[in-house]
């Protein structure tokens, strides 16, 4: 028994030092890249988190998720437009609006099943990405610069990048937290059965369905707060923040890492960013001594190489990398 | 009957042209197991689907302890006390024997609006889980994945998950499909325990069970009921022998 949950817990202690340290690693060596990519990394293992509260747990395929990215953003971003910098303000009406966009879509789109679903939560999300880019007074199409990041007074300084990181970090852990709370809560449990069987919790007594809406609007919530901090980390928003590609790559570091474990769509957001960072550079150098200068071309087609990957992790390891590694327990 | 449990009067069902219920007329008395029987395609299971709620009738009236319950949704009727096993075994594959049978639980025990507290540490989830699965005989096998159970256990484990919510009447829906001889004799023990202490529909196809156990019978052939009594009585009507049983099976229902 312990040996089996060895590997894991190995691996997922190891990556949470890696994130601990990083700003150490990034003082000593100067390099700030690295830790402008890693809060990044945080921030969707934050969104994938949160979407993997209904995707994994709850078996509700919303291919809308980024839609609170957006909402979250929007509303910091917005704020701070009109002159209202606090993030004493600004964060709690990300979530909020977030909370209600969510109370809102759920209570529409859960009313469908299987592909339905899944059609109308992309549907409502274009919704969204059409109405942003309608915006004139915020950048519609062009986005929105940010030109003050979120006041909190004295408490943190989050225009501090190492500061900004830590908060993240200490967000994500929340987060995750609060997901291990849930979904082995009395809640939880009916979230899980419905996933696993919905007629059946009708027939044992459950209405299933105002469970799954909570679900939604708690996933949608946590969503809209990292919003809130990509709008701060790239002090800029933009209608892209929502696009449906944005949801797809949600659902893809949610399936990557493991859908339904709690580390998983953190695991899946680090191994799908630093791949999209890593694997044009390595195709770049694969390439350079077949085809010379035409090798930074190359590289731009590093999808090529994503796509089979993914393919694989969804045909040979259903738990994606998180069941890998609990597998490897057998090994 | 005044103080029936369950009372179905002129129950209708039509699919089409297909009448699946005709004008059904039932009582259940508390404490009685009713067993209701009839060829494939009777109408046994489309009557179970209108108690539980899964079916809307198009006409007539379901009374359970008094109450109209003809409009309720399935988890209303559930809360009341009335518990269904499936014929086709429905049940959370993916989540242990002991989860499963303690989200029965759970069902009955006010809303499950908890976010924090770990429900699988809940004495007053987890032991009467353990004890419904003890009645069922398959308290050891309490921590595999449902999906790891024989056939049989399947059943037994849809009979905990009905008895779990402390039901005031179960509504079984052929228990004993697809068993060997050895797991149907099991059920038939099972069910008699049960009977002493529950209020129980039965349908099912299993002759021999039915005659065991049943205290009433009532025989459905295409959705209408041409007789109802207790098991001598049933065994001796003319038009249920013609109808259903047929002369070479009639000869069987007397061994």
């Amino acid at each position: 028994m312990t040996a089996q949950i060895n590997v894991r817990s190995v691996f997922i202690a190891a990556l949470l030092t890696v994130l601990a340290l990083l700003p150490v690693y990034a003082a000593l060596t100067g390099n700030y890249f690295l830790m402008t990519l890693f809060t990044r990394i945080l921030i969707l293992a934050i969104a994938a988190t949160s979407l993997n509260l209904i995707l994994g747990y709850g078996g509700m395929v919303s291919f809308g998720h980024a839609v609170y990215l957006g909402i979250g953003g929007y509303a910091v971003g917005i704020l701070a437009k009109e002159g209202i910098t606090s993030g004493f303000v600004q964060w709690p009406v990300a979530l909020v609006v977030s909370a209600l966009a969510a109370l809102v879509l759920g209570a529409l789109s859960l009313r469908t099943r299987g592909v339905y679903f899944i059609m109308i939560t992309l549907a409502f999300a274009q919704m969204f990405y059409y109405i942003a880019i309608g915006l004139d007074r915020y950048g519609g199409d062009d986005g929105l610069t940010i030109y003050k990041r979120s006041q909190f007074g004295d408490l943190i300084n989050i225009s501090n990048k190492t500061q900004f990181y830590y908060l993240c970090f200490a967000l994500l852990l929340g987060t995750i937290y609060l997901v291990w709370r849930i979904v082995n809560s009395r809640f939880g449990m009916v979230i899980q059965g419905a996933r696993s069987n919905d007629r059946r919790m009708h027939a044992i007594g459950f209405p299933t369905f105002r469970y799954k809406l909570i679900c939604f609007v708690i996933a949608g919530t946590l969503c809209g707060l990292a919003g809130a901090l990509l709008a701060n980390h790239t002090d800029f928003i933009s209608p892209a923040l929502m696009h449906w590609t944005r949801s797809g790559d949600l659902i893809v570091m949610v399936v990557l890492g493991g859908m339904a474990s709690l580390f998983g769509p953190m695991i899946g957001a680090v191994a799908l960013l630093v791949l999209e960072e890593t694997l044009p550079i390595l195709i770049g150098a694969v390439a350079a001594p077949f085809v010379g200068e035409n090798a930074t071309q190359a590289a731009e087609y590093w999808q090529i190489v994503l796509g089979p990957l993914f393919l694989m992790v969804v045909l040979f390891a259903r738990g994606g990398i998180n069941g890998l590694l609990a597998g490897a327990r057998r090994g | 009957m005044a103080d029936a449990l369950l009372r179905i009067e002129g129950l209708t069902k039509r699919f089409g042209g297909v009448v699946a219920s005709d004008g059904i007329m039932l009582d259940v008395a508390p404490g009685e197991l009713h067993a209701v029987i009839g060829p494939n395609g009777a109408g046994k299971t489309t009557l179970i689907s209108q108690l539980t709620g899964q079916l809307p009738p198009d006409a007539g009236k379901i009374q359970f302890a008094g109450l109209d319950i003809t409009t309720l949704p399935t988890h209303r009727r559930s809360a009341l006390g009335l518990a269904r096993s499936f014929q086709i075994t429905s049940l959370f594959l993916d989540l242990s024997v002991l989860d499963n049978v303690a989200l029965a639980v759970q069902a009955h025990a006010g809303h499950s609006f908890r976010f924090w507290r770990d429900a699988r540490s809940e004495t007053q989830l987890r032991e009467p889980a353990r004890a419904a699965l003890k009645r069922a005989g398959l308290e050891m096998r309490a921590d595999l994945a449902a999906a790891s159970l024989s056939h049989g256990e399947h059943r037994q484990l849809e009979i905990a998950m009905a008895l779990a919510g402390k039901p005031r009447m179960l509504l079984l829906d052929e228990p004993m499909a697809g068993l060997g001889p050895e797991e149907s004799a099991r059920m038939v023990e099972l069910l008699r325990a049960l009977k002493r202490e529950h209020t129980i529909l039965l349908v099912e196809h299993d002759m021999e069970a039915v005659f065991a156990l049943a205290d009433r019978i009532t025989v459905l052939v295409y959705g209408r009921v041409i007789a109802s009594g207790a098991p001598e009585t049933i065994r001796k009507d003319a038009e249920v022998r013609r109808a259903y049983l047929g002369e070479q099976d009639a000869e069987a229902v007397h061994v």
